[in-house]
Formats: structure tokens, sequence, C-alpha cells
């Protein structure tokens, strides 16, 4: 496996997710000799996983099963561990389209926190594109080179431990793309800038709070960027159920019998609770003139 | 080039913006472009004069001392737009009075009315998806753009897929995903009729290569090639020999019509009727096609028809090549966004998905995506995953100080999505299409599991 291209049995080394049901996942790294405990009971690397097709429902000791999957970007951003706060694929999805991701960009990313998202970028630029990708904290930085190596992606990223509003990208003239996921985006934009290819290109910033964003959008102007645009997208998701309605007894005729009935019909009910807001996704073009 | 392009009710000619680079604006003149600078100085800003509210501001109608006819005078003089707007600012006796914010939206206003600039871009599928959706969402289903970039990430599109794309939004869908493939691994487009529909597709402007590894399959074959059979075997084996050819095609486009009426028979008890509807309408159109062919054969002299059947042969083995692909069974990943039932064609076309790999099924009716989760739920015997979605985008206006809001909010018309992941077919378990399964030495049919989307 690796997370830039499918593999249809299950090695040695692979990253998989186990997946128990509805709402419980978590990755595994498949080595031999390793057990791993569910709720479902025991899943023995050697035997149960290794040579198995990606995809296969795997019974574990007390006879409960599993399904394990081949990992993405989206399954990886759902169980990664948590070092920061992360950006979830309703959010990623739309950076990727608006930043015109595609095989062979270069994209510039800060910071790179869990790797939600750089896995995601990784997997559009590939095989001939690149990521940098600055993290001003040295541990997640370790972190997530050693993440990436595991992932079978290190060729295709690089990883620098500095700080963006300070020191920049590490690179100049040469990405496609900037996305920047800090607490002061504003003091980046000239780094961004520059780290843009002459040609030009796209910039993303992302920010939870809209006094944020009115400094970054200021910013953006005086570096003269264009097609500057806000935007926030919202993620519903909706159970399918049947849903039974009775019909209320109205005292009519006796011979109508329905009357005491049900009406029955499938719906789909939004969740109880949805995410109402992560952050705003602020972009902007920078042109040649 | 010279050639005569209308855009805005304006029109001008593409000459002048060839050898400049992408983002670069233009300004209209009588039929060509000008190239202005990019950056207009503010003109008009430095009337400083503002009011601080609107209490003495009357609409008495007389605020705007120049007529309708002045300013048509100095159109047709053709003066700058620029010019235009500033001297409407200054024949304004109100403008003085207003607020700054307001001052800003009429010049604005203005501007928009009398400086006709353009911006030439390059195609994205973000360029693209937009402008569909503006201009012509009854073409592409009403797929918003955001919505479109869920399914590119859920489905995982990257280069070096397999995948099976089913779309008639004109080729949109083919294109983000072609964009996402930059051109390594496969796609192939099913498609319903006579022919698949790129024209969006062409908007990208993808090199040549792109279109080495794109596939098609026409829908209405599915069945049989599903049920095994799909008719390879009395195919034209040399386009030279012509007249052999000729009959072996008739006689092909016979068996095609007879397999239609198999399949048609086949599916009628055990699918949806909209599978059949779909199907009628497919074997129509082979009729026709089939009439025209006879009417034009008689018509045409011999080499139009040896050139017909060159191209027919030549198609007819893409469609084997494509066919072959298909059999394997190991595409990674589905994309459905079309104007027909998901549900049939969610159900067939998984057959030719490897386990463990992504599919997103667009439509736009909530209802419907209900009925096929449904059924993807029913047919398959147990536990899957969907995740039925909606997606809500929120605009802001440029984003200034004390004057952020929220530009509009857009919600239903984007459509929805269904999508899971699929595994490999339980063999403990026996249902109908296990034997079916156990037969081809395959995993035929798949579970798919709810995808938890962290909400």
């Amino acid at each position: 496996m690796s997370f830039v291209e499918y593999g249809d049995t299950i090695k040695d080394g692979d990253t998989a997710i186990v997946f128990l049901g509805h709402e419980s996942m978590f990755p595994v790294k498949v080595q031999h000799g390793t057990v791993t405990q569910t709720k479902y009971g025991v899943i023995r690397h050697s035997t149960d996983l290794i040579g198995k097709k990606y995809g296969s429902k795997v019974t574990c000791s007390k006879g409960g099963w599993v399904f394990i999957l081949h990992p993405t970007p989206e399954l990886w951003t759902m169980n990664l561990p948590h070092r920061t706060q992360i950006l979830y694929s309703t959010d990623i999805s739309i950076i990727t389209m608006m930043l015109e991701l595609k095989p062979g960009s270069i994209v510039c990313e800060s910071g790179t926190g869990s790797g939600s998202l750089s896995h995601a970028l990784i997997r559009t630029v590939a095989p001939t594109g690149h990521l940098y990708t600055v993290e001003f904290h040295q541990q997640r930085a370790e972190k997530a080179r050693e993440e990436f190596q595991e992932h079978g992606v290190e060729h295709l990223v690089t990883v620098t431990n500095q700080d963006v509003c300070k020191n920049g990208f590490g690179v100049s003239n040469i990405a496609d793309a900037v996305f920047l996921d800090i607490p002061s985006p504003w003091e980046a934009i000239g780094h961004a800038k520059s780290a843009l290819k002459a040609e030009g290109g796209r910039i993303c910033s992302f920010s939870p709070c809209i006094e944020q964003v009115q400094r970054t959008c200021l910013a953006m102007e005086e570096y003269g960027f264009t097609e500057i645009n806000t935007l926030e997208i919202l993620l519903r998701v909706y159970n399918v159920r049947t849903i039974s309605l009775q019909i209320p007894d109205l005292g009519k005729a006796a011979e109508d019998n329905s009357s005491t009935g049900t009406v029955q019909f499938k719906s789909g009910v939004p969740l109880r609770e949805m995410v109402g807001h992560t952050g705003y996704l602020t972009f902007a073009t920078k042109s040649l003139y | 080039r010279f050639r005569k392009i209308i855009f805005e009710k304006q029109w001008f000619y593409l000459d002048n913006a060839i050898g400049h680079t992408y983002g670069t604006t233009f300004e209209v003149t009588s039929g060509g472009n000008l190239q202005p600078k990019q950056e207009v100085e503010e003109t008009a800003t430095e009337t400083k004069e503002a009011g601080t509210d609107n209490r003495n501001i009357v609409d008495d109608g007389k605020s705007q001392k120049l007529t309708h006819d002045d300013i048509k005078a100095l159109k047709d003089k053709g003066i700058k737009g620029q010019e235009i707007v500033q001297q409407l600012i200054e024949n304004s006796t109100t403008f003085r009075d207003k607020t700054e914010f307001a001052q800003d939206k009429y010049i604005k206003k203005k501007k928009k009315k009398y400086e006709a600039v353009i911006t030439i871009v390059k195609p994205s599928t973000r360029i693209l998806s937009t402008m569909y959706y503006a201009r012509e969402p009854g073409k592409i289903n009403h797929l918003r753009y955001d919505t479109l970039a869920q399914m590119l990430t859920l489905g995982n599109i990257r280069a070096g897929n397999k995948m099976i794309v089913m779309e008639t939004c004109a080729g949109l869908v083919l294109g983000a995903v072609m964009e996402r493939m930059g051109g390594y691994g496969s796609i192939i487009q099913m498609y319903p009729g006579g022919g698949p529909v790129r024209a969006a597709t062409s908007c990208f402007g993808f090199p040549k290569n792109f279109f080495d590894n794109l596939h098609e399959f026409p829908l209405s074959e599915v069945e049989s090639l599903l049920s095994g059979t799909f008719s390879t075997e009395t195919l034209p084996s040399d386009p030279e020999d012509n007249a052999l050819a000729e009959e072996e095609s008739n006689g092909l486009t016979d068996e095609k019509q007879t397999s239609l009426q198999e399949t048609e028979e086949e599916s009628a008890p055990e699918t949806a009727m909209e599978i059949n509807q779909t199907e009628e309408q497919d074997a129509m159109d082979i009729n026709a096609e089939d009439v025209e062919f006879k009417e034009n054969k008689e018509k045409e002299n011999k080499d139009n028809v040896r050139e017909k059947q060159r191209k027919q042969w030549e198609r007819r083995k893409k469609l084997i090549e494509t066919a072959a692909l298909l059999r394997e069974k190991n595409a990674d990943g589905l994309i459905v966004a079309s104007k027909f039932h998901p549900t049939p064609v969610l159900l067939a076309l998984l057959e030719f998905v490897a386990p463990s790999r992504p599919f997103v099924v667009y439509c736009q009716y909530k209802e419907v995506n209900q009925v096929c989760y449904f059924s993807c739920y029913s047919s398959m015997s147990f536990y899957r995953c969907l995740v039925f979605c909606l997606f809500w985008v929120l605009f802001f206006l440029k984003v200034l100080p004390d004057r952020s809001h929220p530009k509009l909010t857009m919600s239903g018309g984007g459509g929805y999505l269904l999508s899971g992941i699929t595994v490999v077919l339980d063999k403990g378990k026996s249902d109908s299409s296990n034997l079916e399964a156990l037969k081809m030495e395959e995993p035929s049919s798949k579970r798919c599991k709810v995808q938890d989307f962290h909400c």
C-alpha cells in the first residue's frame, strides 16, 4: 500500500484502517507477530491481515468481525492521532479545487500540524508534484516526517522546521499554490507571495475568526493579490431512516379501518448536531503584471 | 483568430490577447481588445468629502445633471469609460452628501456599467464548474462546484487510478476527474445513448495524451457484459475486407438489438422501473441509428461507406478494449452524476469496482438518494456505510473593515451526495448474487461501510 497508490493485498509495514462499525475506525500498522485488540477480540497480524485483500472481512478471536480498508487521505483524516486541531475533508476538498491542484503542482503549506491536509495535498499532486510544508513546532515537525516515511510518501514532501512568519517557506518562485493555517496569516502573506511562481498562483488562508480574515484580506490587497474571495463551507450529514407516523383517531366512521393505521415513509434525518463553523477560507490569486 | 465573440453584451476579437499571460485584464474598444494596465489608479477616491448619513438626501430624480442623451453622446464619442464615470460623479449633486460607503458603492456600480474590462484566465475545474453552475446549471444537473469538489475528494481521485465515470453533466465531471489524474491512469466513461457528451471536457484544453487512456463504453451494454453475453467474437476482424465487414457489422447491430431485448427481459423482474426506461430509450436510439445507417448507405458512395466502416470498426475495437478493462473488475472508484435514477446505475456499475474503493453518487434530489441508499442496503445484505450529505456554502463580500458580512447563502440547489466504500462480498452468507460471484471467482458484490464524518 501507499497513500498515493492502491495495492490489492495487505503487506507487512502497511498502515490499514480497521473498520468496526458506523462510528469506530482506527488505523493499525501491520507488523509480523503483532496483535491488535478490538472490542470483538484479537486480530493477529501475521495470520489475519498479511496477504489478505483490502476490503476483506476479518474474523476476530471472539467471533466478531471487522473490515480492513485501504488507507486514503480521507480515512486517515478521520483516524489520525491529533496533535493539533485538524482540517476535515469538507474543507480540504474545496481548498484543493480552489487552489487548482493537480498532479505536478508544487504546494507550500504552513503549519503542518497533524498532517491531515498534507496527506490530501500529497495525494493530489503525486506523482510529479511536491509539497513544502513548514512547521515551527519541532516535535510536530519530527512526527510528521516520521508519518510521511511510514506512509511511503516521503519523496513527495519536504518538512521544514522554522517559523513561516519570520523565515518564510524556504523556497521561492516555485509554488503553484500556498496554503496558510496559522494564527496570524497576515504576517506570512509577503513570504507566500515570494514562494509563488513569478507567473502567478493561488493562495488560501484558513482562519476561524472574522478579525483574522479582515487583516489577512488587507494584507493580501497590500501585496497585490487579486480575486480575493472569502467563503465558508458546511457539511450536513443525514441518517436515512424509515419513519412511521400514526394517523390520529378523528372519530371517523367505524367501517373506515385504515384511520387507525400508520403511514410509513423514508426520510433523510439531519443529525442532531452538526458542525456549525470550522473556519473561513480566503482565496486569492497572484498574477503577473 | 478573427473570430467574433460575444460576452456580456460586448463583442470582440481575441486576436490581441495572444501572447499575454493568463490573468491579464483587457478593456474592450470598438471591436478589438485594448490592454490596459492591471491596476487602474483609483481616480475617484480623492473625493474625500463625504456626508455621514442620508437624512438630507431626497430622491427627486434630479440629482444627476447629465441627461440620458448626454451620456449617449459621451459614449458615441468613444470616450474612455473611466472618464464617463468621473463625469457622472461630478454631475451628481448628491454624491458629496453621501456617506463614504455609499460613494464607493455608487462608483462601483457605474464602473461596472461603463468600464468594460475582461480578464482572460486559464481554464480549470474551479473556473469551469463555477461558470457552468452560474450559466447553465441545467446542463450539469445543478451540480454546484463545491459539491463537485467533494466528489473528487470523496472519490479519492488521483494520478494512476482506474476510474469509472458515469455522467450526463456535459463532460464537466469527466474533465474534473481528468484534471485530477493528470494523464496518469485510465478512465472509463459510461455513456447513455449514442455517444459520450464532452462539450465541457473540451473547454479544459487538455493535452492530447490525456485522451490516450480515456475509454468509453455504452451503458446499454452493461447488463450483457455482466451476464457474460457481451458479443465480441462476431466482430469484423479485417477492416479492409469491405463486403464482409459490412455484412458482419449489420449482423452485429442486429445482435446488439437482440442482446438488448434480452437484457431488458432479464432486468425487468429484478431491477427498478427506471432501468427499463433508460434501456428502452437506448434501444430507440440505436434503432434510429440503424435506420439512418441504412438510408445513408443507399445514398452515399462507396468511399464514404468504407470510411464509415473503418470508423465503426475502430469504435468497436475500442469498445472491446474497454470491455476487457471493465471485465477485470478492479476499478479504483466509481463516480455517478447523471440525470438517470442512480440506484440501477450504482448497483450495476459497482460490480466493476475492486474492494476497499470509494464510490460517490451525485443526485439533485434528496429523495432519490434515499431510495438509492436503501436499495444498496437491502440488495447487498448487511452493513453498509454510506454517507449522505448536502453542502452549504456561505460567501463573503470582499471582507473590509466594518463592512464584512455574508454575501449570499446558497443551499439546497447544490444537490446531494451518497458515498461509501466497497468491501469484499461475504461468501458465507447466501444470497442470490453470491452464486454468481462464486461462479466468476470474483468478489462481485460489495458492501459498503458507513463513513463517519465527524459532524
